[in-house]
C-alpha cells in the first residue's frame, strides 16, 4: 500500500496546524480586547468557515487563488506558480477551514485569564512579551493546547475544500480522505476499507489526547 | 518623598475626579465599593489611564495629560498589591520573587535575603496554589519589596484572609509599612483596619474625595452622612435648626443643644458607644425595639417615644444594665459627642 496520502496529510495537516497556532492565538488576543461592537462582527466573519460547507469555502478560495483569478492570476504572472493543484494548495483550504477552531479555544482561555496576573507582572517592570509568553501563555495552555489538536485534527479530515483547490493526482496531492473517495469510487473496497481505519487510529488518538488535557485542566498539578 | 495625584476619569456615567497629595506614612482611601478607590489606584499604576490630569511620584511624572507624558506601568515603580495577590500560578514562590528583582545582577542574593526576612524558608519551591493565603500575602509582599518601588498601594489586602488571620498579617504589614519610609496607599472599606494601620484617611464618595485629614481629626468630625457612616456611626437624624447652637433632631422627637452653631448642617450623628445611659443633657425617651446580644455587650435598636417618624437607635451598652426589649429606657446624649453633618 502506498503510503503517500498519509504523509501528505499529515503534513499538510502539520503545515496548516503550525500557521493557525500563530494565527489563531494573534488574533484571539487581540479581539478579546477589542470593544464589544468590534468582537461581535469579527467574530461572526472569523467564525464563518466552520459553519459553511466546505465546498462553499473551496469555491470561494478558486475565486480568489485560481489561474485566472485576481490573486491567482498576479501571482501566476509575478512567480510563474500556480496556486492551485498542488500538494501545498490543500494548506489554504485547511488553514481557512481549522482558523475557527484554534481562534474560539484560544479566545474562550483568554477570556478566562485573570487579567490582575498581566497587571502585577508590568507594574513590575516585565515587558509584555514575558508576560505574554511566561504568564498569559502557560495560564491559558490547556485551553490552546486542546484548540491546537483539536484544528489539527479537522486539518487532517478536510476534504471538500480541498478536493476543489489541490484535486486528487495520486502521489501528488492525494491525501487520506481524497484517496477514501477515489479507491471507493473506483471499487477497491478492500484498500479503502484499510485507509479508512488508519484514518479512525489518527482521530482516536487525537480525541484521546483532547480528554487527556480537558481532565488536566480542572485540578491543576498536585505536587510541584 | 511624595506622591501628588490630580486626576479625571470618565467611564460611562461614573465620573472619577480626585485630588490629595501623599508623603511619606500611609494614607488610606476609605469608601463604599464603586466608589473608585481601586480605578484610582490603577490610574496611578498606569493600568488605567486617567482622561486628565497630572501624577507626579517622587519628583518623577508618571503621567501628564498636558505635556502628553504616560509612563508605562513597568517604568512607574508602583508595589501594587493587589486583593488576590495575582501569584503567577505556573511558577514556585521563588520564581515568583525573582521576577520582581530589576537588576540581572546579584538577584540570587536578594532573592534569597528577602525568602529569610519573610519568613518564607522552605517554600521556594511550592507553587501559590500549595499555599495559605497569609502565605501567599507575604509572597506577595516580598516580591513587591524586592522590585525597589517608591509607592505601596494595597488594595484590600486583608479582605481574602480568614478573621484570625488577619490581625497577624496586619501586624506584619504595619511593620514592612514602618521601615517602607515612602507612600503607602491603603485601600479598604474597613474602618478599624483603617484606623489601625493608617496616619491620614481620605473619605471617598462618587469617584471624589469629601474629607481628607489625620486620622483622629477624620474620626472626630467626618462632616458629612456618608463619612459618619463609614467611619461606623450608625445613628444619623435630620435636623432644623432651633436657635443659634439649637437644633429639632426630626428623626429622633428631642431638640438638642449642640454646643456650637448649627452652620449649615443638616444632619446630627452620635455613634452608639457614645450614648449615655439615664437622665442627662439631650435626654431622649426610648423603648427597647430589640436586645441583641454580643459576647461582651448588648446592641440595642432604640425608638424614640416622641418622634413623629422614628428613626432607631443603635446603642451599644455593657451587659450589666439588663435591658430587654419592648422596656422604656431614658438615655441623653452629651453635646460633645454629636456630630454635625451635610449630605
Amino acid at each position: 500500500m502506498d503510503l503517500f496520502p498519509l504523509w501528505n496529510s499529515l503534513r499538510i495537516a502539520g503545515i496548516s496546524t503550525v500557521i493557525i497556532f500563530f494565527v489563531g492565538i494573534f488574533a484571539a488576543y487581540y479581539i478579546a480586547k477589542a470593544p464589544r461592537a468590534v468582537k461581535g462582527v469579527l467574530d461572526v466573519i472569523l467564525t464563518l468557515p466552520l459553519v459553511l460547507p466546505p465546498t462553499v469555502v473551496g469555491y470561494l478560495l478558486l475565486r480568489v487563488l485560481g489561474p485566472k483569478r485576481v490573486v491567482g492570476a498576479w501571482v501566476l504572472a509575478a512567480f510563474g506558480v500556480k496556486l492551485t493543484m498542488t500538494w501545498w494548495s490543500a494548506i489554504f483550504a485547511t488553514t481557512v477551514v481549522i482558523f475557527p477552531l484554534m481562534y474560539r479555544t484560544a479566545r474562550g482561555a483568554f477570556e478566562a485569564f485573570d487579567e490582575t496576573l498581566a497587571w502585577s507582572g508590568k507594574t513590575l517592570g516585565l515587558s509584555n512579551t514575558f508576560i505574554f509568553w511566561r504568564i498569559r501563555m502557560p495560564a491559558c495552555r490547556e485551553g490552546i493546547l486542546a484548540g491546537t489538536v483539536l484544528a489539527f485534527a479537522r486539518a487532517l479530515g478536510e476534504y471538500g475544500a480541498t478536493s476543489m483547490i489541490a484535486g486528487y493526482t495520486p502521489g501528488r496531492t492525494a491525501t487520506i480522505s481524497t484517496t477514501v473517495y477515489q479507491l471507493w469510487r473506483t471499487d477497491n473496497d478492500a484498500l479503502a476499507f484499510r485507509w479508512v481505519l488508519v484514518n479512525v487510529a489518527i482521530s482516536a488518538v487525537v480525541l484521546l489526547a483532547v480528554n487527556f488535557l480537558e481532565r488536566r485542566r480542572t485540578p491543576r498539578r498536585g505536587a510541584a | 518623598m511624595s506622591l501628588t495625584v490630580d486626576i479625571e476619569k470618565t467611564l460611562g456615567a461614573f465620573h472619577l475626579n480626585v485630588r490629595f497629595e501623599a508623603g511619606n506614612g500611609v494614607l488610606s482611601l476609605l469608601g463604599a465599593s464603586g466608589c473608585g478607590k481601586s480605578m484610582t489606584l490603577k490610574c496611578i499604576a498606569g493600568i488605567e489611564r486617567p482622561d486628565r490630569g497630572r501624577i507626579v511620584l517622587s519628583g518623577v511624572t508618571l503621567f501628564d495629560s498636558e505635556k502628553h507624558i504616560d509612563l508605562p506601568p513597568q517604568k512607574r515603580r508602583v508595589g501594587y498589591l493587589f486583593q488576590q495577590y495575582a501569584l503567577f500560578p505556573n511558577m514556585t514562590v521563588r520564581q515568583n520573587i525573582r521576577c520582581g528583582v530589576r537588576e540581572r545582577e546579584g538577584a540570587d542574593a536578594v532573592v534569597d535575603a528577602i525568602i529569610r526576612k519573610m519568613h518564607l524558608d522552605g517554600m521556594e519551591k511550592l507553587r501559590p496554589r500549595q499555599l495559605s493565603g497569609g502565605q501567599q500575602q507575604r509572597v506577595a509582599l516580598a516580591r513587591i519589596l524586592v522590585n525597589g518601588p517608591e509607592v505601596l498601594l494595597l488594595d484590600e489586602p486583608f479582605s481574602a484572609l480568614d478573621s484570625h488571620l488577619r490581625l497577624e498579617l496586619e501586624q506584619e504589614v504595619r511593620a514592612i509599612i514602618r521601615d517602607f519610609g515612602k507612600p503607602v496607599l491603603f485601600v479598604s472599606h474597613d474602618r478599624e483596619e483603617v484606623f489601625r494601620l493608617t496616619d491620614s484617611i481620605a473619605i471617598m464618595r462618587d469617584g471624589g474625595i469629601e474629607t481628607l485629614g489625620e486620622k483622629n481629626a477624620v474620626f472626630a468630625d467626618p462632616k458629612t452622612v456618608n463619612g459618619a457612616a463609614l467611619t461606623g456611626c450608625r445613628n444619623i437624624s435630620r435636623i432644623t435648626p432651633r436657635g443659634e447652637t439649637r437644633a429639632y433632631a426630626l428623626d429622633w422627637g428631642v431638640e438638642l443643644e449642640l454646643g456650637r452653631p448649627v452652620g449649615g448642617a443638616q444632619y446630627v450623628g452620635i455613634r452608639g458607644h457614645d450614648i449615655q445611659p439615664g437622665d442627662g443633657e439631650n435626654a431622649l425617651r426610648c423603648r427597647v425595639a430589640e436586645a441583641v446580644e454580643n459576647p461582651f455587650s448588648v446592641t440595642l435598636l432604640l425608638r424614640p417615644l416622641d418622634a413623629i417618624a422614628p428613626g432607631a437607635l443603635v446603642y451599644r451598652t455593657s451587659k450589666k444594665h439588663g435591658a430587654h426589649a419592648s422596656q422604656a429606657l431614658t438615655v441623653h446624649m452629651p453635646h460633645e459627642f454629636l456630630l454635625l453633618l451635610k449630605e
